[in-house]
């Protein structure tokens, strides 16, 4: 073969596959493909959000379901669940739990574990109370101190992992005893401290809520941003001659988004309203998300959740994903356990104790992040914290004892489990693993 | 960063050589794994590395990819001499490797995987728009028959699967191409997927070195071959001026011992037999 016949260029080629371009020349580069069920505007959109359900990718559809029973549920056995007022408590219970299985979601998301949050949400709070109440130190000082300790546990955590490789569920469970012991050595013989009722932590916690006026205006800030943001990706989209959402599909999503979110701030301004610290959550929910989706950090957490060796050979730093991630599980672990010190005015030992771990854990898993490793999303800690909330504060409503909220949950986190289990045998039936 | 029609490649087609091996030496223990291997690679050719199991080739595939460090020897690559000491100096030479499990990541789609670690992004955000108009486009430019590039990796074929770890090997615009065994564990048709778009790769003046155990797609594709032998060179053919037996005697050693030299001198005295 002579070597002059091999001189064709990148031109020539895409001259050469000009004419079958031509042909389909009015369709978007992304839906020329003649195997592609076409599915267009809102009738299109419908359906492939109903063939993707049946495919086993479920994403938060059976969290969703599972709320809406729950509350119906407790709704029918006592009529205040669905109270303004007991919403606004509901929103509060939630934070915590929710802001520590945020954490849990990063780690899942690696394929990994922290079975200490628990411990290390406790030892925070006991930082906290001990160089603010006793030592006298200046809130923020206190706060510093022990969110940059929760940093250090992750940094210890995910150096052992990767200079090691010690399995993270080991390191963790190392963590769940060595951290309840630190939490019990700082906080000394006495046990418990108070928390000063009216310091600014507190105070953020149980009594900092949005104002009615402001709730609405963030609502509107959040929809106009998220139809801007839409838009703005549909333009691109269209001007790079790929495939685009129509306007009216933006419109419907923006607007249902509007209605998701107005009805719960409308339910609770008729009591106390939207919670600072709820607030708070949402935004590191959301923050948690984008960094999660969009940034290349986030895309190589999901590779290396999904295939390590090829992460590494793609060039991704792994070991500082493995640290970051630790260390982010144990930072909003240890946030988690600041928050909840401050709703419940108090540091005991106690603080991050008996369930704080499993809950949180569970959270993550029933909102729909795979045990797997490499599927799942920040929202799922939002959806899953307020299952478990839910269960907890309804059959408190019901005065049932911890004892039935303990086999319910469980009960709970068995079908989620399974859940995941079966829609991954699905999704891989429908090559969609 | 991505191939674009309007950036042609910058390479002078048959002029010459990208990368020649100079005595590669590779010992593991007591193993000799590799004896002064001499290669030479050219721009727009197959170069087909043939050899039985335990012959050397993932040995100096690896060596020339910087997973391994040669003991002895030396590697010119574009006119210069090189030290290939890492993956990632490989693939800033321009030396690219697909391996054979493909490194993919199952979960991500098609546009992830192929940016994956190269990711574009605009202030500071993933530029998901940019990413996947331009997977598109390199696609396009292979003739791959990926359907959306919108789905998981793990939904496609085996043979897309290649394809994709193929094309992302493309983003680095590298010279060189290794593909090891590409067609393992494909279909028929698939494996003619897989061979056209290696006559693409070198139709775009790459030069690509494929490790193949499979004959018939050697000698569908490659223009010379060279054969490794218990981790030595065992001759290098011209495809279109050799017979399949003859590659294979080279591998399989069948030309070196006794009683094969002792049936070709009697065949030869005796005429051609068959």
């Amino acid at each position: 073969m002579s070597l002059q016949g091999s001189g064709t260029r990148p031109q020539d080629i895409s001259t050469t596959a000009a004419p079958e371009e031509n042909g389909a020349a009015q369709l978007p580069a992304d839906l020329q493909d003649e195997r592609l069920i076409a599915r267009e505007g809102i009738s299109g959109a419908v359906g492939a959000f109903t063939s993707r359900l049946r495919s086993g990718d479920l994403g938060s559809v059976p969290v969703v379901v599972g709320l809406v029973i729950i509350w119906a549920v407790f709704q029918i056995a006592n009529s205040s669940f669905l109270s303004s007022r007991n919403l606004v408590n509901l929103t509060l219970q939630t934070t915590s739990v929710g802001v520590i299985a945020l954490g849990i979601v990063l780690v899942l998301l690696l394929g990994e574990i922290d079975l200490s949050v628990g411990s290390v949400s406790g030892v925070a709070a006991a930082v906290v109370g001990v160089t603010f109440v006793n030592q006298g130190w200046p809130i923020v000082l206190s706060l510093v101190a022990a969110i940059a300790l929760g940093v250090l546990i992750g940094l210890f955590y995910g150096l052992l992992y990767t200079r090691f490789g010690v399995p993270s569920f080991v390191i963790t469970l190392a963590g769940l005893l060595g951290f309840l012991g630190l939490q019990l050595l700082v906080l000394g013989k006495d046990g418990t401290i108070n928390l000063p009722y009216d310091s600014a932590l507190v105070g953020f916690a149980t009594r900092s809520f949005l104002s009615p006026a402001m709730a609405y205006a963030l609502v509107a800030l959040v929809v106009a941003a998220y139809a801007l943001s839409r838009w703005q990706g549909r333009t691109a989209r269209a001007a790079a001659g790929l495939s685009a959402a129509p306007n009216s599909v933006i419109a419907i999503k923006a607007a249902g988004l509007a209605i998701v979110l107005l009805i719960p701030v409308a339910v609770l301004n008729g009591d106390r309203g939207v919670s600072s610290m709820f607030l708070l959550f949402l935004a590191l929910v959301v923050i948690t998300d984008l960094a999660v989706r969009r940034t290349r950090w986030g895309r190589s957490v999901f590779a290396v959740g999904g295939n390590v060796e090829a992460a590494r050979r793609a060039g991704i730093n792994v070991r500082m994903i493995y640290l970051s991630v630790f260390a982010a599980c144990t930072t909003f672990a240890a946030v988690g356990g600041i928050l909840a010190a401050a709703r419940l005015v108090a540091v005991g030992q106690a603080s991050g104790g008996t369930d704080v771990n499993l809950n949180a854990i569970a959270s993550a898993v029933i909102g729909g992040t795979s045990l797997f490793g490499g599927r799942g999303s920040a929202y799922s800690a939002l959806l899953g914290a307020l299952v478990i909330t839910s269960i907890s504060n309804g059959l408190a409503l019901l005065s049932l004892d911890s004892n039935v909220r303990y086999i319910v949950t469980a009960g709970v986190l068995l079908i989620a489990v399974t859940i995941d289990s079966l829609s991954r045998r699905s999704r891989q039936a429908h090559g969609r693993a | 960063m991505t191939v674009t029609p309007s950036t042609p490649t910058p390479l002078d087609v048959g002029a010459g050589t990208v990368l020649t091996l100079q005595g590669i030496s590779k010992r593991f223990g007591a193993v000799q794994a590799l004896k002064n291997i001499e290669l030479d690679v050219r721009a727009g050719e197959v170069l087909a590395l043939v050899g039985d199991n335990g012959a050397g080739k993932s040995t100096l595939v690896k060596t020339i990819a910087g997973v391994y460090t040669a003991d002895d020897g030396s590697m010119v690559f574009d006119g210069k001499p090189v030290r290939v000491g890492s993956p990632a100096e490989a693939q800033q030479l321009g030396i690219a490797t697909v391996f054979q499990d493909l490194a993919l990541c199952d979960n991500l789609d098609v546009v992830a995987n192929l940016y994956l670690g190269r990711e574009l992004h605009k202030n500071g955000a993933l530029d998901e728009v940019e990413m996947e108009r331009s997977s598109w486009e390199l696609l396009r430019q292979l003739s791959a028959k990926i359907p959306s590039v919108r789905i998981p990796v793990a939904s496609l074929s085996g043979g897309q699967r290649q394809t994709v770890a193929i094309a992302r090997s493309l983003l680095g615009r590298p010279k060189v191409v290794m593909l090891d065994e590409p067609t393992a564990a494909l279909g028929v048709a698939q494996t003619a997927e897989v061979l056209n778009l290696v006559e693409r790769l070198r139709e775009r003046g790459l030069a690509v070195i494929l490790i193949s155990h499979n004959m018939a797609d050697v000698m569908a594709v490659a223009d010379r071959v060279a054969v490794l032998r218990l981790g030595r060179n065992n001759g290098v053919f011209v495809v279109s001026e050799t017979r399949t037996q003859d590659i294979i005697a080279a591998i399989t050693g069948a030309t070196d011992n006794a009683v094969s030299e002792r049936a070709a001198r009697r065949s030869k005295e005796e005429g051609p037999a068959s």
